[in-house]
């Protein structure tokens, strides 16, 4: 398959001149495959960045959550001590701990720098709860909290993502779907340009056919003709499209989801491929619709 | 054979020798080009048989029957080319889809070509061809392979006499070099010119059968 391909690619242009230039089918072709292979582009961009947002933000939701303490120093060891207990009887929590005062001036100092007076600020007590996969009843644990240890708070704030994580899983799922889709609807539009090709081009076939050409041969004009007009085609919308994405916002660290739809590092090959994939479905439409036409011509 | 109606030809047999010369003659409609059909594997007989150098045609695929086809070489009633290619491209198309057309084949077209006297007319295209020079660049087509058989229907149809005895000159010259001619034709005068630089066999279509034709001819 592989050398029937490169074959076909250096080619017998001998065999391709026997079929007559058809313009207009020709610019068609080209440019149906340079269209699809744009959308592609986005298709690929599209599940490539939410499958990134997916990853990071099903990061972030594995980490604990955490509970605050604002209580008066002196009361702070009970209270963290019973909520501690409070946790141990929660199901869904695998473990949890107090955060040490300078582990929480290390969270602190993006924010406030590294010199932060903890002593002489009221920098709350954290306590980290590692939870399970299924998650704990966040509701229920509120009501223990605010009815057994008044100073202690909640902070489930990467909880309200989980839905988000599926939804970015859903996106990425739909991006490959469509990536799938344009390859078919490229096949289909191949496949019709072939046959349409292919039956105008009766008689050139019948004169073939009579000076003894093999059904092969004649096949081989087609599909050569198709498959370059698919690459060309493809590899133009591919550049296209690889440059609007570029041209789109750069993405911030914090990244919003609309300005992260651009593609990092090594995935910016992955586009290159597209072309190579267009020129495959080229190869194999034609090679079936040159097939079945043939048999059907007699 | 039929084509759906009646059939065409009655209890007909003919076996063609190697280097032979033969006419096919008889009245418009009575079957020539659909014997010379048959004998290309252009049609396949809806009864009886025919068989392509020992090999039965029903017995062949369609690669089968392009094969065998490159072993005769017909010049067709109504000769097709490809119009976007010249002349020589067109005359040198069997070498070429055979992938035959190497360089020292390919040395042999302008011989050719010269033979049928169409060497000026290489670069032209088909449509910019006399009626004559399309008869001779057929010819030219159906022997650049070097075939063992050449089916011929009217090759000289629609072309004057001067030119028609060209062509049968050319066609006499290859028998002398061993090809087997059968020429389809309704041009008695034709015919009788040849019995006198070829040893013929005359075949006539007529009621449906095939008969050799009497010393009138
Ligand atoms: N494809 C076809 N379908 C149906 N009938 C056909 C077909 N081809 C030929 N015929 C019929 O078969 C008969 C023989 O035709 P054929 O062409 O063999 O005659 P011919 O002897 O070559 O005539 P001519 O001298 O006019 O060339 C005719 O009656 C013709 O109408
Ligand atoms: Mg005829």
């Amino acid at each position: 398959m592989i050398a029937e391909a490169s074959a076909l690619l250096i080619g017998d242009p001998q065999a391709d001149r026997m079929v007559p230039p058809t313009g207009f089918t020709a610019r068609l072709t080209g440019f149906a495959a340079g269209a699809m292979a744009f959308l592609a582009v986005f298709a690929l961009a599209l599940s490539l960045a939410t499958g990134r947002l997916a990853e990071r933000w099903s990061d972030e939701l594995g980490r604990a959550s955490t509970i605050r303490i604002s209580a008066p120093a002196e009361e702070r060891a009970a209270q963290v001590e019973a909520v501690l207990r409070i946790l141990e009887a929660t199901p869904g929590v695998v473990s949890s701990r107090a955060i040490p005062m300078e582990e929480a001036a290390k969270l602190l100092e993006p924010w406030f720098g590294p010199d932060l007076p903890l002593d002489t600020l009221p920098v709350p007590q954290l306590v980290e709860v590692v939870e399970e996969k299924s998650g704990f009843d966040a509701q229920g644990l509120r009501l223990r909290l605010s009815a057994e240890v008044p100073g202690a708070v909640l902070d489930d704030h990467t909880r309200w993502r989980a839905p988000l994580v599926q939804a970015a899983g859903r996106l990425r799922f739909l991006g490959v779907l469509s990536i799938l889709l344009i390859a078919a609807t490229t096949a289909a539009m191949i496949t019709l340009a072939a046959q349409a090709a292919l039956a105008a081009n009766a008689q050139v076939i019948a004169v073939l056919r009579l000076v003894g050409a093999q059904d092969s041969y004649i096949a081989k004009a087609f599909v050569r003709r198709f498959t370059l007009r698919a690459l060309s085609g493809a590899a133009v919308g591919v550049l296209l499209g690889m440059l609007a994405v570029w041209m789109l916002p750069q993405a911030q660290e914090d990244g919003g989801f609309l300005t992260g739809l651009g593609l990092q590092g090594w995935h910016w090959l992955l586009p290159l491929f597209i072309p190579l994939l267009g020129a495959a479905v080229a190869f194999v439409a034609t090679s079936a619709a040159a097939r079945r036409t043939l048999r059907e011509l007699t | 054979m039929s084509y759906g109606g009646g059939e065409l030809f009655g209890d007909i047999s003919l076996k063609v020798q190697p280097g032979s010369f033969h006419f096919l003659t008889g009245p418009s409609g009575s079957g020539k080009t659909t014997f010379l059909k048959l004998g290309y594997g252009a049609l396949l007989p809806t009864s009886g048989q025919v068989r392509l150098f020992g090999q039965e045609v029903r017995s062949l695929d369609r690669d089968g029957v392009a094969l065998a086809r490159r072993r005769i070489g017909v010049v067709h009633q109504d000769v097709k080319f490809l119009d976007h290619l010249s002349v020589a491209d067109n005359v040198a198309l069997p070498l070429t889809v055979s992938g035959r057309d190497t360089a020292d084949q390919l040395a042999n077209l302008d011989e050719l070509l010269a033979w049928v006297g169409l060497r000026d007319r290489a670069d032209a295209l088909p449509a910019e061809l006399s009626g004559g020079e399309r008869q001779r660049a057929a010819l030219a087509r159906a022997v650049i392979m070097q075939p063992e058989v050449v089916l011929a229907d009217e090759p000289t149809g629609n072309i004057d006499w001067e030119m028609s005895q060209r062509l049968l000159t050319l066609l006499v010259e290859l028998n002398r070099m061993g090809t087997t001619i059968l020429v389809a034709t309704h041009d008695l005068n034709l015919i009788r010119a040849a019995k006198s630089h070829v040893q013929a066999r005359v075949l006539r279509i007529s009621n449906r059968r095939l008969q050799l034709a009497g010393a009138d001819l």
